[in-house]
């Protein structure tokens, strides 16, 4: 939400949807808003599903080869090779849920509504939507539907753009 | 004694700055907020907070691992 007129603006291109990734774009958009920018995140690809309804976000130790969790006063390396094994994904999801709690780290659920509290502006990309079959009742209320245009006329007015 | 105190004690980024904002709305154009955060980070987030809002940062220190900081909504 700007406080004044000729507010600072800052544009977010949203490409990821892992618990890990949902959180520097929402941290940064809601950060900005509290700072008087006026925000704009652009949802595409596999960052539409931070919009979703239920979002059900999880994490994985596949590609993320410098994953670590902290154990014991230590630190365990999460390699690769781990993701492979049954049910590694819902472990590493809810040990990491479980620091993000015991931390008071915010939930993605929470940014998301602070975000939209906060008037930053979500625009969800058409073509993912149409691509990945989803509809805009899948959806959280108040996302604008549009593409890559839109997302440009935005970034051109913009002092910060980011894609994430 | 501030206008509205605000306990962000446990609280992690961008938690403190975003409760400070929302909190910043209850006080009165030249009125003061003091935040109490346990966040290290706190310290130069509030100070970037309020030279980019343009409210003032009237003071800050530290008691134990509580940090206190005295802002004055003065944008």
């Amino acid at each position: 939400m700007a406080d004044e007129q000729n507010a600072k603006s800052m544009s977010i291109i949203v490409t990821k949807g892992t618990l890990d990734w949902a959180y520097p774009p929402f941290i940064l958009a809601t950060t900005a808003a509290a700072m008087g920018l006026d925000v704009t995140m652009f949802f595409t690809f596999y960052g539409l599903g931070l919009l979703k309804k239920d979002m059900n976000l999880k994490v994985t130790t596949l590609g993320n080869s410098a994953m670590e969790m902290p154990m014991m006063g230590g630190h365990m390396a999460m390699p690769n090779i781990m993701a492979a094994l049954p049910g590694a994904p819902a472990l590493t999801t809810a040990m990491m849920k479980n620091l993000i709690k015991k931390k008071g780290v915010a939930s993605v659920e929470e940014l998301r509504e602070m975000a939209i509290e906060s008037e930053v502006n979500m625009i969800a990309c058409q073509m993912t939507l149409d691509l990945f079959e989803y509809k805009r009742e899948d959806l959280i209320d108040g996302v604008a539907i549009g593409g890559a245009a839109s997302w440009v006329e935005v970034a051109t007015k913009s002092e910060i753009n980011l894609y994430i | 004694m501030a206008d509205v105190t605000l306990d962000a004690k446990g609280l992690n980024c961008p938690l403190p700055i975003l409760r400070a904002k929302k909190a910043l709305k209850d006080v009165p154009t030249g009125g003061t907020l003091e935040i109490q955060a346990t966040d290290p980070g706190a310290v130069k987030d509030f100070e970037a907070f309020c030279r980019t809002t343009g409210n003032e940062l009237v003071e800050h220190h530290q008691d134990g691992n509580v940090y206190f900081f005295t802002i004055k909504h003065t944008a």
